[in-house]
């Protein structure tokens, strides 16, 4: 049984100019341990949906769904206490720019310490020997001085670690990475990938990657969703997915890779959709 | 050939004032680099952040005066910091930056924007100023009717667009472009790059690139460039430098850079496979 389950998820915003469909009957599953990436381009809906999923959406956005639910639980009928159970223990999430996700005016030390003491009700002296295990697992040079460190004092790769070690304070069952490497240079990206595929495997847990980059698709997935414009195109391993994509919008998003050029030009996604609206 | 840009032991100092608890110190950004372009070829400065590839670019676009070393355009040496440019020698070198959203003034007309390089650097009346920006929207996929449209009416894509527009105003013999495409999506990112390679073509242009994308720089690069903290560790043709990179950095950023090979994600499924059963035992 997967572990994460939507049926047909529409999310549409309240605009100026009437509503906006950013997601239109979407489905996403992923089970237990298993790495789904949901790629697309901006615009392609594929942050809202996960963002729906931990509620983080304004109040302008309406969620609408035939089947959301996380272990069996419908997630849009929790009470608020339910809910906070649930988003930050059992699903947690991490951004595409950690340093914007960190408090500027606390310690990083402080600022793990309190999602350890509040979320999990620890004291604060087993939250501080817990956030130096965290930060030991996550591979943070020097923990004990890291701890006292503020977050413009640290790289961006090692900002990174932090929001991921706060993501895995709680042993959660759901990882959601929204770009996490995005932000980053290609060697930390490395670095970031290959400590999330083994906390993954470590801890047993699943994560969802959201992602522009077909290269950090290509690394880490299991099974990939592709989105365009709100609406899923298609669906599939990893594998078929790059050997034998099947929907037009796949095959066009992998010969606009530049690695995959054939010849002087490459193709492009809109003359690829130019070509369909002939049709 | 002939030599559009040569550099020969560009230093860069940057002087970092002291505070109430530090001290003045000197920060060297570019550390003696040697490079020469060719006209019509295009030359690819590779690096991650920190590694000085913008300093290098702001100095090679006449934007930075360089600390120490020369640098020639046309065979002739250039030092900003004793003589500004002529309108001449800023016509010949333009830049284009990373982020269109940033690189353009919101309150200025694209009109404006394409029409104000005539204005400062030659004598073409209006008349014909309006004529040459409105082909040259023309020229790189935009429409006449752009011409009064704000920034903010345009994508990212058309955005850059419209900064490469501007910098081919002057007719230059050098484009430097500083991560032209990272802020773009993919299917964006190859229409750029696409009109690049035209009007490289069409005017014979040489391309300055700066990336810290390797795939990006393998399709559109004749020469590389590797640069790590200040150094270049490494340079070559595209050819050599990619089928067979000396440099331990140089061989590093190829490891660290995604590979969407179908072997080997074969080769990872197939592993990761392994690693489970293995768990499960």
């Amino acid at each position: 049984m997967s572990l994460l389950n939507i049926r047909n998820l529409t999310v549409e915003f309240a605009t100026a100019t009437g509503a906006f469909k950013a997601v239109d009957g979407v489905d996403v599953s992923v089970d237990k341990g298993e790495v789904l990436a949901i790629v697309g381009e901006s615009g392609s809906g594929k942050s809202v949906s996960m963002l729906a999923v931990m509620g983080l959406l304004p109040d302008t956005a309406t969620i609408t769904a035939d089947e959301m639910t996380f272990d069996g639980r419908d997630i849009l009928r929790l009470t608020p206490a339910e809910r906070r159970k649930l988003i930050g223990h059992e699903i947690t999430m991490i951004f595409q720019e950690p340093v914007a996700s960190l408090n500027p005016s606390f310690t990083v030390g402080f600022q793990i310490e309190e999602v350890l003491r509040l979320n999990l009700g620890m004291s604060r002296r087993d939250a501080r020997a817990r956030a130096l295990d965290l930060f030991r697992s996550v591979g943070i040079p020097e923990p004990e001085t890291k701890l006292n460190a503020y977050p413009h004092q640290m790289s961006g790769g090692q900002c990174q670690r932090v929001m991921i070690a706060m993501a895995i304070a709680s042993n959660p069952r759901l990882l959601i990475a929204d770009e996490p490497t995005t932000a980053l240079d290609v060697t930390i990206q490395k670095q970031i990938l290959d400590l999330l595929m083994s906390l993954q495997e470590d801890y047993g847990m699943a994560l969802i990657l959201i992602t522009h980059d077909m290269g950090v698709v290509a690394e880490t997935a299991d099974r990939v969703v592709v989105q365009y414009k709100g609406r899923r195109m298609e669906e599939a391993d990893v594998l078929s997915l790059f050997e034998n994509p099947q929907h037009p919008y796949t095959r066009a998003l992998l010969a606009a890779l530049p690695e995959n050029a054939t010849g002087d030009r490459l193709p492009t996604v809109s003359e690829f959709l130019l070509a369909e609206d002939m049709k | 050939m002939t030599v559009i840009v040569e550099g020969r032991g560009l230093t860069q100092d940057y002087h970092v004032p002291g505070g109430l608890f530090g001290r003045a110190k000197t920060v060297r950004a570019v550390k003696g680099v040697d490079f020469r372009v060719e006209r019509g070829k295009t030359l690819a400065i590779v690096g991650e952040s920190g590694s000085g590839k913008s300093t290098l670019a702001r100095i090679i676009a006449l934007i930075d005066p360089q600390s120490g070393g020369t640098l020639s355009i046309e065979g002739q040496p250039v030092d900003i910091s004793r003589r500004r440019p002529s309108p001449e020698l800023r016509s010949k070198v333009q830049m284009v930056f990373q982020n269109p959203y940033g690189s353009l003034n919101p309150r200025q007309k694209v009109g404006d924007v394409l029409m104000e390089p005539l204005v400062i650097n030659t004598s073409i009346p209006a008349s014909e100023r309006r004529e040459r920006a409105e082909a040259m929207l023309k020229r790189v996929g935009l429409a006449p009717e752009h011409f009064n449209r704000y920034p903010h009416m345009f994508s990212g894509g058309q955005r850059q667009r419209i900064a490469i527009a501007r910098a081919l105003m002057l007719n230059p013999q050098l484009l430097v472009l500083d991560e032209p495409v990272s802020a773009l999506d993919l299917s964006v990112q190859a229409q750029v790059l696409n009109l690049l390679a035209d009007l490289q073509d069409e005017f014979k242009l040489t391309y300055v690139f700066v990336s810290h994308d390797l795939s990006v720089v393998r399709y559109i690069a004749d020469d590389v460039m590797v640069i790590s903290k200040g150094v270049a560790v490494e340079q070559g043709t595209r050819e050599a430098l990619f089928a067979n990179p000396q440099d331990a950095y140089t061989r590093q950023l190829f490891a660290a850079t995604p590979v969407t090979d179908v072997e080997a994600i074969r080769a990872r499924v197939a592993r990761r496979k392994q690693a489970r059963a293995a768990a499960a035992v």
